[in-house]
This record gives C-alpha cells, structure tokens and sequence, in this order.
C-alpha cells in the first residue's frame, strides 16, 4: 500500500548505498535519491503535519515547488528546519527530521484541530486581533501550540558561507534543453557564459521523459553541452538557484555546495553569488498545478508530472495502484510510465472528455478516489493518485526583473510578455511546447540562428490544458497546502469582500508560505476570476519578490560573521593601557578604556577616584579617537565659517575655541574644536562618534555648495594620536614634559617631546586646568611613555571614559546623542549666545524658523538630589503627571556628595530652583530633584582660564 | 543594485556609492527661511526622472549628479557636479 523501489531504472547510482535517518530510523537510498525520492523507496507516506489543521502530508512535488514535505535536515548547528525533502539529496548519515507534529508523525495530538477547522475560517487571524485581546489571548496558547515549522537551531552554524562577485556575457537560468541549448549558442559564438542549474544534474525536463537531441541520448547531449559552455572559458554550476533578479541586470544566485543538514565540514557550505550580466536567458520551466478537490492533499496524493519523475529518474514506484487525473498529454504519458514500471492504472480521468476528480478518501494514505467518468459517479479503490490541472511557466524572475505578463490561453496561465532588462525568457516557460520548439527558443535566445538550432525526432506532446476550479462548499479542498488554504476559505473570502488579488492573498493568507505560492497562485487565482464573473488575465498577479526558493540567512551573511561582523578600530597605545588592566568599552568601531580599577575597586568607584584625582591633582587620558580634520587654503577659514556656527575668521594663529555645527534644519549636529595652527590651516576636531557624518558633511559642502573655494580638507583622525592632561598639575607636568611655558587657555604651540614633534592645545572639558597633547600616531609611544611616567611621579592617575563623564557633566557639556538629541537646537542646549551674529552657516535659515524661537521648548537644564538619579527618567511635575523633558546623563558630585544630572526640560532655565520628579516607570524608581544651573562646578571657570 | 558609469573610474556598483539628495533640495548657505522650508520639506517626488546627488564615496569620492528614472531606474546620464558647477541660486 505505499511506495517501493523499482528493479531497475532511474538515474540513481544503485552500486553506492547511502544510509540515513529520518525520525529516528534508519532507512537506505542511493547516490542521486533525494530524502523524497529514498523515504518513498523505503515505503514512508508520511511527511509531515499541515500548518494549521495538522492533516497528515506526504510529498506533493518533486522539486523546489513542494509545500508538503519539508524536514529539519541535519541536526545541532547544522540544523536546517523547512528544507524541502525534494531538494535535498542523500548524504551519507544524513538526519532528517519531521516537523511540526507532537508527539509523533503518525499519531499527531494537534490534528484534533482538524476538529474544528471550521472555526479557524479565511481571516481567522484578522479577526481575532481587530476582535480584541480578549479574544486574542483566548486562542494564543493553542494557536502558539499548533503553529509553526521548523524550529531554527539554537546552537552556532559551525560552516562558512561566501559571497563572490562575477560578471558574464549571458547568464543562463536553467539547464533544461532550453537553457542548454541557450548555453551552447552562446559559448559557440564565443560569449562569456554561466549557467546555473538548481538540480544536481543538468537535463530538467530531459531526466524524467527521455529524448534524443542532435543525434544523442538527451543526457548525453546535455553533459556535451556543458563541456563546450566550460571550454569556452563559462561555468556551469549545479545546486545553484538563481533566487533574485535585481536592478541593472544584477542576480543573485545561491550555490550549496554543501547539502542541507550535511555533515561534513567544507571550505564553505553555500555561496552566494552577485552576477552582472549582459543578457540574461531564463529558462526555469514550468510548475504543474494540483487539482482541487476534497481530499487532494490525502498522503498518496502526487502531482502527475512527480510520480513520473519518481519512477524514470529516481527508479521509485510511489505506489502500486494508482489513479491518474489530468487535463493533458501530459498525464497520459504519466500513465503510460506507470504501466511500463508494473504498477496498475486503475483508472484515468481526462478533463478533456468532461471528467472530473470529485473526491480522494483516505487518511494517512489515499484508499478510494469518488470520479466522474463517462457520465457516471464512480469509486476506485487505489493507494496513488497522480493528479494534474494544469503547468504554470515560472515567471518569477522576469516579473523581479520589471517584466510584463500576457495572458496564454493554453496554458491558463501567465506568461512572460515585454522586459524591462536585459532579459528574454525561453522554452516551456515562454508557453511554447515540444521539445523541437522549446530547443529552438532556447538556440536563439542564446544569439543562436534557428536554422542550426539542435535537432530531435521526439514526438510533440501537448502538456497544455487546465482544469476549472470545482464549485460547492469543500472544507478539505485544498488551494494552498503549505499554509492550509481551501477553495472555501477562497469562496468566503471573495463573500466578505476581499475582491482584489492582493486583498484575498493577505485575507487568506493564499500564497504567502515558504514555496510563495508556486503550486496554488494560479488555482486561487482562477477560483476569484469565476468567483468575480472577470477574466483572469484582468484580476493579475500579486508581486513576485525574491528570494524564488528560501535563502539560508547565512548565505546571506556570508563572511560577515563573528569578529568579522564590523570592524574593531584598536588604539595605537592599547598595549600601554592593557598594562594597568582597564575596563574597555566599545565606543562605534573603537573600543576604549572605561575606567582602571585597582584592587577591589568596582567600575564606580575607580571612576570616583580617577575624577577625583583629575580635580585635585593630575589625570592622564586618551582622547585619541576623536574626530580630526586638517583644513588648509586660503579659503580655509571662510570655508569654516560655513560650517561652523561659531565665529571663525578672528581667531589669531595659535588660538582656538569652542565650536559646534548645525544641520539645515538648524538642529546640532556636532561639536567640538577649531585651532588655527598656521595663517592658512587650522585643525577641527569633533566627536568620536559623528567622524564619518562630519567627513560626508565636510565633503558636501566643500564639494557640493562651494566647489569654488581655495581650501583642502584632509581627515587626520588616525594619523593624530591625542591625549588629555588634565588637573591642578598638570601645567607643571606639561612644562616638564614639553621643556616649554605652557599656552593660555584656548592657545597652542608647536612643541617636541621625546624627540618628536607634537602639537600642545590648552583646552579644558575636565573643568581643570588641561592641555591635550597631539601626536602623530606611528610615534606616539614614547611621548604617552614619557608623560606617563611624569603622571606617577606626581601621583597622578589615568583615567577613562567613566571619570569623563562624570568631569564633564559637572560642567554642563554637552554630548552629541544625549543632549544634541536631533531635536535641540543651539538655542535649547544654551549655546545660543556663542551663535555669529552675521549668520552665513549652514543650518542659519532652519534655525530662524519661528517655531524654534518659543520659549516652551526642552531646553538644557541641570537637576540635583540627594542620592542617585535614574538614568533616562522621565520628569514631571507631581506622580500621574504627563512627563515634560527627560534626564540626558546622570552623574555624581566628583568632590561632593549627592546626584547631578543634565537634564532637556520644557520651559528650560527659567524652571532654576524648582522642584520636579524623576521617575522611571519600569524600573519603579522615582527621585525629587532640583533644577539647577547645567553646571556644578567652578561656575566662573577660575581654574583653567588665565 | 544599479550600475553606475563614474566619470572617473568607469562602470561600478551602487554600492560603492553613496546617495546624497535630489540637486531640488540642495540648499546654499545663504538660503531664506523660506527657500529653505520649500526645499527640505516640499518635496514633489515625481514618478519619472529625478535628478540625484550622489558620491562615488568608496571610490574616487567624486560628487555626481545622476539622472535616474525612479520606476525603471534606467540612468540617463552620469556627469561630475563640479563640472556642472554655478553657484547655486
Ligand atoms: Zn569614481
């Protein structure tokens, strides 16, 4: 009562053995079976679970298309869930696993929900969540129970994946006898080819039906083919899906070079491959469309086209009665290839003479088919059903590619009309049928003459045809079998107004599961056209989007992996912070030292002691990832004045200042520093984080608004190493270092240490007296060294991230991210006055917009409390009150006690003195802070200005 | 993903490029208010050929303006913008 392997036939290599398990048994098969075409061999029905109703599935398909058998191939990382046992061939100790069943396949507990199908109708899962929660919350456990496929692996994938890049004069989709003979065309004119074939052998069409092209056997034809595409400097690559067709004539091609689940580790498991081409022949063929009627999806149940797969290329009989429903010549070559393999036809229906497939019984394996034949209403008794209504040409490609439909009588389906790309479809899947034809199309599309198109004596077999969706209502109808959707489901939908092809495929979900609809699309399509009284070619299509089959996401990933995933930008001097053992923290692509815990000390404590240090005598840190800019020309500082929204043209040589950029809408962008280090080239400097938008910012204006200017710009971020020096002491320690009076505040000066030379700021974000110190990078160790060791004679400290915050929250200075929100303009964060007056910057007309004047705006404030304030609380006025700004960073009194923050609050500084709520909700903390000044310490800046 | 013939290093792709803006919204700094506001937040988005701003940034860092119909994405034409270059009005 179920499938067995043939004496002989087939295309398997029966002298190799391969053995595997599915389920936890152990079968055999043979080199060239798939898991589908083995486990038939070895007698299995049953392949898995549907969807919703938890029916019992065989396997529908032999190719990419099946929506019933899909397994989890492989097992801990290798695990691949919702691989198709169809496209998935026998490696030796294979594991494949059924999928959502519980406890077993053959006794599934979540098949009582077949029970009640008729409650989970077109729309259930519309309904239920425009329906409430409660009604939502009332069918979760059980819908979360029953649904889902395969669940993804929980372990690292152990392979490697590729991308590669290729480009080509004809890339062929498809080596059946349409795009072989492209392929050989082409290579024959001397183009440049690749051909790509999903199958692990070329031939398509050619290994099920047997033919003799230009004088050979068609699998002999075929592999000649292929070593004259290979001569001619082309590639041929098998298990290779073209899965994308993008702009400008780009695919994307997916190669296993593995199979799924095997184990076995390789150089890489698949690759992906971006090919450019000139012209593009797709050739993918077609897909046969199952007939739908009640108990069409009872395990036994085949598409014609597959049982004469099963048995001429896989040498497999999947049954040993069978009945075979068609519409075409097709099905009666199926018949014919079942009689020849011993197994009895026990009936043929044809559509053609008015018969119809009314009802298949069984339950895990079919027993009895209802038809009308010959006027009458008759039983037979069988184990197989072969079934066919129809070939739909696989467009999918051409319409990813911009392509147009027309509709084919013939076919009742769409096929490919006018291209937007380099692309031109050819054989069946053009709509043309015969193989003479089909090769012909093929000849030319690859640029051949049809005149010498290959030649073949194989009588013309017409495989178009189509059989009419039943009418009635048919709760086990099926449309689509992946995701269990009925021609009723179809029907109630059309009832309830879903009219457009789009409507109905959300509404019912038709067409949406893992296989897209390749085997129920058109039925549901023709289903609406009579429903709605139109002709189908009206209704159209949904979109086709890639991927055409999955797409592993590793693939996808390729080698951008684990410590490949971004780049880790490493500081010149970590050598000489990993001596003291620092915290680091990742900051963009950098990682930098957080803070230098010594013995005991907690992340807290050793930034109190690092800030305090700062404060009361001298602190030492790297500062080395910030943004730097060398700008020279004659042009430079009105080429500034552009950017910056902070007077430029006056600053002396040796001097800097404070500056900060606006976008155009006159939001703060970036701050940071400008010093003019020569008549015509000044150095800016801003934040880590902003570096590649304040190059690309830079560069447009430069390039975009002021091509004219006489400046150059030069981004020095990794050439200049740059470290703080920073406390009551750090004058002398500079002075010491440098053999040099020190500058004034806001000066530089041109010094050497250690030999090199070296350029001294006198800049202060500590709120301490402070010079930083650049260096270029490749000769920095010895001057950090060098200034090292002057930092522990006088007992001073490193210090890291951690203690900057805290040094730079007491002073109220601003951070791009957490006070420059995006949202703050200069006016908000207190910088307003430092604003030039003349205007000419870049964000000057956004920030004059009338609303960015109002008083009511956030606006940067400082709050205080006796203990710690939450990070990122919220502020209101009282408990339940609607919350009016938020806390930006949170800090400690360096040399006090009690919590600082900074904080943007409507109504901004004028709120001083008042008193407000911090809360946070989700953390259950609420704190009563003061609004304060943003600014805690040395409010008159006596310790760093001259 | 586009392919785009840069001026200077010939027919790369779009991934070595970088989109900047339609040239409508480019903005001088001397802009009004108004022109301003016109500009950024009125935007037309035809369906049809757009002239683009693009920078061939992973390349010769070129600014380049691209005309490109956004339904076909067929390009039409691919020139230096400093070549183009008038100040903007
Ligand atoms: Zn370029």
């Amino acid at each position: 009562m179920s499938g067995y392997r043939l004496a002989s036939g087939g295309l398997v290599d029966r002298t190799r053995p391969v053995a595997f398990t599915f389920d936890g048994v152990s079968y055999s098969g043979f080199a060239g079976d798939t898991l589908a075409s083995a486990l038939l061999a070895s007698g299995v029905s049953i392949f898995g679970r549907s969807f919703k109703y938890h029916r019992p599935r065989g396997v529908l398909s032999a190719g990419v298309e099946e929506p019933n058998a899909l397994v989890t191939a492989g097992q801990g990382g290798r695990a691949e869930p919702n691989t198709r046992a169809t496209d998935l061939f026998l490696t030796p100790g294979l594991v494949a696993t059924s999928q959502n069943r519980w406890p077993s396949l053959g006794f599934d507990l979540g098949a009582v929900t077949a029970l009640i199908a008729p409650f989970i109708p077109a729309g259930f899962y519309y309904k239920t969540f425009f329906g409430g929660p409660k009604l939502w919350r009332f069918f979760e456990h059980f819908i979360r129970r029953a649904a889902g496929l395969g669940p993804a692996p929980r372990l690292a994938d152990p392979d490697s994946y590729q991308h590669r890049a290729a480009f080509c004069d004809v890339l062929v989709v498809g080596a059946g006898p349409a795009g072989l003979a492209a392929a050989d065309a082409a290579a024959g004119a001397g183009k440049r080819v690749i051909l790509c074939e999903q199958d692990a052998i070329v031939g398509g069409a050619l290994l099920r039906d047997a033919a003799e092209i230009a004088g050979l056997p068609g699998r002999d034809w075929a592999a000649a083919v292929c070593a004259r595409v290979i001569a001619a400097g082309g590639r041929v690559l098998l298990r290779t899906t073209a899965t994308g067709y993008h702009d400008h004539d780009l695919l994307t091609l997916g190669e296993k070079c593995a199979e799924p689940g095997e184990d076995a580790p390789s150089l890489s498991a698949q690759r992906l491959w971006r090919v450019r081409a000139s012209r593009v022949v797709l050739a993918p063929g077609l897909v046969e469309r199952p007939l739908v009627c009640p108990g069409n999806d009872v395990p036994g149940v085949m598409l014609s086209g597959a049982v004469r797969t099963y048995v001429q290329r896989f040498g497999v009989a999947p049954g040993r009665r069978a009945v075979v429903a068609g519409c075409s010549d097709d099905a009666d070559r199926t018949a014919a290839a079942l009689r020849a393999a011993g197994v009895e036809v026990v009936a043929t229906i044809d559509y053609r003479r008015g018969e119809t497939l009314d009802t298949v019984k069984g339950g895990n394996r079919v027993s009895t088919v209802i038809a009308s034949v010959g006027g009458m209403t008759r039983s037979f008794a069988c184990d197989t059903v072969a079934m066919s209504a129809g070939f739909t040409p696989s467009v999918q490609l051409h319409m990813q590619a911009g392509g147009t439909l027309a509709w084919h009588d013939g076919c009742a389906a769409f096929v490919p009309a006018t291209s937007r790309q380099a692309q031109v479809t050819a054989g069946a899947a053009a709509g043309i049928e015969g193989l003479a034809a089909i090769l012909a199309s093929g000849w030319a599309a690859g640029g051949g003459d049809v005149a010498d198109a290959p030649q073949t004596r194989a009588e013309r077999h017409c495989c178009h045809g189509f059989a009419p969706p039943p009418r009635g209502a048919r709760t086990t109808a099926f449309v689509d079998f992946q995701n269990d959707v009925t021609s009723r489901d179809l029907d109630l939908a059309w009832r309830e107004g879903y009219r457009s092809v789009e409507h109905m495929k959300r509404y019912t979900t038709l067409g949406m599961a893992t296989d897209q609809g390749k085997t129920s699309n058109i039925a549901g399509l023709l289903q609406l056209s009579r429903n709605e009284g139109r002709p189908a070619p009206d209704i159209g299509l949904t979109t086709f989007r890639p991927p055409f089959t999955p797409v592993t996401l590793g693939v996808l990933a390729g080698e951008d992996g684990g410590l490949h995933m971004a780049p880790r930008r490493v500081l010149r001097l970590k050598a000489q912070h990993d001596r003291h053992h620092p915290l680091w923290q990742p900051l963009g692509y950098w990682h930098r030292p957080r803070a230098y815990p010594r013995d005991g000390e907690t992340l807290h404590s050793a930034a109190m002691r690092e800030a305090r240090t700062v404060r009361s005598n001298v602190g030492l840190s790297d500062v080395s990832t910030l943004a730097k800019f060398d700008v020279q020309g004659p042009d430079a500082g009105a080429f500034l004045e552009l950017v910056c929204a902070t007077g430029i043209a006056k600053l002396a040589v040796g001097r800097g200042r404070y500056t900060f950029m606006l976008r155009e809408d006159g939001m703060v962008m970036d701050d940071g520093t400008v010093w003019r280090l020569g008549d015509a080239r000044y150095l800016l400097t801003s934040s880590t984080g902003g570096a590649a938008r304040m190059e690309a910012h830079l560069a447009y204006v430069r390039g975009v608004l002021a091509p004219h200017m006489r400046v150059a710009i030069v981004e020095v971020q990794e050439h200049w190493a740059a470290f703080a020096i920073a406390g009551p002491n750090a004058r002398s320690l500079v002075e010491t270092l440098a053999c040099v009076s020190a500058p004034k505040h806001m000066g530089c000066l041109a010094v050497v240490v250690a030999g090199v030379e070296c350029w001294l700021l006198a800049a202060s974000y500590s709120g301490e007296r402070a010079f930083e110190l650049y260096v270029p990078g490749d000769v920095v160790v010895p001057v950090w060294e060098a200034a090292e060791a002057l930092l522990h004679a006088a007992g001073g400290a490193l210090y890291g991230l951690e203690a900057l915050e805290l040094l730079r929250i007491e002073k109220g200075h601003i951070v791009i991210g957490a006070e420059a929100t995006g949202r703050t303009t200069p006016h908000d964060l207190g910088l307003g006055k430092m604003l030039r007056v003349s205007g000419g910057y870049c964000g000057a007309a956004g920030l004059a917009r009338p609303m960015l004047q109002a008083v009511d705006r956030q606006a940067l404030v400082g709050l205080e409390a006796d203990g710690e304030i939450p990070e990122g609380a919220m502020l209101v006025r009282a408990a339940g009150e609607a919350p009016m700004g938020h806390v930006t960073s949170v800090g400690s009194r360096v040399l006090g006690q009690g919590g600082v923050a900074l904080a943007l609050l409507a109504g901004g500084p004028a709120r001083t003195g008042e008193q407000w709520l911090a809360t946070s909700p989700t953390r259950g903390i609420t704190v009563p802070v003061r609004v304060t000044a943003p600014l805690f310490h040395d409010p008159e800046g006596t310790r760093y200005r001259d | 993903m586009l392919l785009i013939n840069c001026p200077h290093c010939g027919p790369r792709a779009q991934a070595e490029f970088g989109f900047e803006r339609p040239v409508e919204t480019i903005l001088p700094v001397d802009a009004s208010t108004a022109t301003m506001v016109e500009r950024l937040y009125t935007r037309t988005n035809a369906r049809g050929v757009s002239a683009e701003l693009w920078r061939h940034s992973h390349g010769c860092r070129a600014w380049l303006r691209i005309d490109r119909h956004v339904v076909t994405h067929e390009i039409l034409c691919v020139a230096l913008w400093v070549a183009l270059w008038q100040a903007p009005q």
